[in-house]
């Protein structure tokens, strides 16, 4: 009794939920193609207003980093804490810098 | 997605340590990163069973809708049953991330070998009884799924702040159908005390077996997929809902119930725990009716999947002219 929606692809929905801001994911569904995953992501999604725009993509077409390579990846950055303003000191007289 | 494998160079006891160490940092864990096999099993359990509760969870008040007593209770109810729609997608997507096929869980449901929530096969007879399950139900499922939000699996903790956002209005509506009948003639008030008297004890049955007889519990604790105990948020529950009880001029079908002054809390008369393995067995009253809305409503969306996916493929495979100069 296997359903023929599962051989639909998955889509990752992704909204905006105002104008000036960026879209963001907010999960995902099964639909036969983009324009049925459009119409699906609004009713699941967005049934209170949260977004003004939709973006919907294939999630097979995401590649992603591993999570094996988390360290490799981002643990650089922790030594590098003169990235961050608050590294250095400042004297008192300085303001608003 | 492809599971992850883990490379060579990590040995299955760091990922197990690391695993550990994120539960016990209350880190989430997400879909891609090493899990142990008991822990994802457990995962697809619930979230599945939890998405097939809000999805036959729709047929109790689907049975209402064409008969509501106004336009705005009938608009009301619409859109609560589509929130429980909605609610089942996000908790199968869930499930998907972990690896679980949408084709595989909704066969089990159809062909009544998955769980469901045993409150859904009881028979939803007068319009008081909207009011019960808004109030008691969808209660009982927001003090459920509210610890829920913070469940050490990303996919479904996310999933839960998004139904627990959208059950609130679903309890005061029903809430408020409670209290207009209230207010209302002896006969609607008659109504609404029958209405409470058959959902009071299927509502306490939501929260699971008690501590010492449940399967799951200290499992699921220590991996933070559950926070509270079972009996720890029936009682809540209780304390919670019996001043509500007795600010609509209603009263419990539980006559052992008491204050206790020194604890702060109700105690509450024995569970019919007979009465609830038996529903979950299969034999309550609406079981078999439940399977087969189900059943149906897949068939007679048959034709409609199929041509979905005929078009699909007809789109896909259209040669335009331009696509033909092309090449």
């Amino acid at each position: 009794m296997s359903s023929e929606s599962s051989k639909w692809p998955l889509w990752e929905v992704f909204v905006r939920s105002r104008q000036g801001l960026s879209h963001k994911h907010v999960g995902s569904l099964h639909a036969s193609d983009a324009t049925m995953a459009i119409a699906n992501a609004r009713d699941v999604y967005t049934r209170r207003q949260e977004g003004v725009s939709i973006w919907v993509l294939p999630a097979e077409a995401i590649s992603a980093s591993s999570p094996a390579d988390k360290d490799i990846l981002f643990d650089p950055a922790n030594d590098k804490v003169y990235r961050h303003p608050t590294f250095y000191t400042l004297p008192d007289e300085v303001k608003n810098m | 997605m492809e599971p992850y494998i883990c490379s060579e160079s990590i040995h299955a006891m760091d990922l197990n340590q690391r695993f550990e160490d994120y539960i016990a940092a209350d880190q989430k864990i997400e879909a891609k990163d090493w899990m142990p096999d008991d822990y994802r099993k457990t995962l697809i359990r619930q979230i599945s069973q939890h998405a097939h509760s809000e999805i036959i969870g729709m047929l109790p008040e689907g049975n209402w809708i064409t008969r509501a007593p106004s336009l705005q209770r009938k608009a009301i109810l619409l859109a609560k049953v589509q929130d429980e729609a909605g609610h089942g997608l996000y908790l199968y997507s869930a499930a998907e991330t972990l690896g679980a096929q949408r084709d595989d869980l909704m066969d089990a449901l159809i062909e009544g070998r998955a769980k469901y929530s045993s409150i859904f096969n009881y028979p939803t007879l007068t319009w008081a009884d909207m009011g019960a399950i808004g109030w008691l139900v969808d209660g009982a499922a927001i003090m459920n799924q509210v610890p829920l939000c913070k469940c050490s699996y990303g996919p479904y903790a996310r999933a839960m702040v998004r139904v627990c956002k959208e059950e609130s209005f679903h309890q005061r509506q029903g809430f408020q159908i409670m209290l207009n009948l209230c207010e209302g003639t002896d006969e609607q008030r008659e109504m609404a005390q029958d209405s409470l008297n058959r959902w009071w004890w299927p509502s306490l049955m939501m929260f699971g077996p008690n501590d010492e007889s449940s399967t799951h519990n200290e499992q699921s604790m220590r991996w933070k997929i559950k926070r509270f105990s079972n009996d720890e948020l029936r009682q809540r529950f209780v304390d919670m809902t019996i001043p509500q009880v007795e600010l609509l001029g209603l009263t419990v079908p539980d006559k052992d119930l008491k204050w206790n002054q020194s604890t702060g809390h109700y105690e509450m008369g024995a569970i019919d725990w007979q009465e609830f393995f038996n529903v979950i067995a299969g034999n309550g009253p609406c079981n078999k009716e439940r399977i087969a809305a189900r059943k149906k409503a897949h068939r007679d969306g048959q034709w409609v999947r199929q041509a979905a996916s005929a078009y699909a493929e007809k789109m896909r495979t259209k040669v335009t002219p331009n696509q033909t100069n092309a090449a």
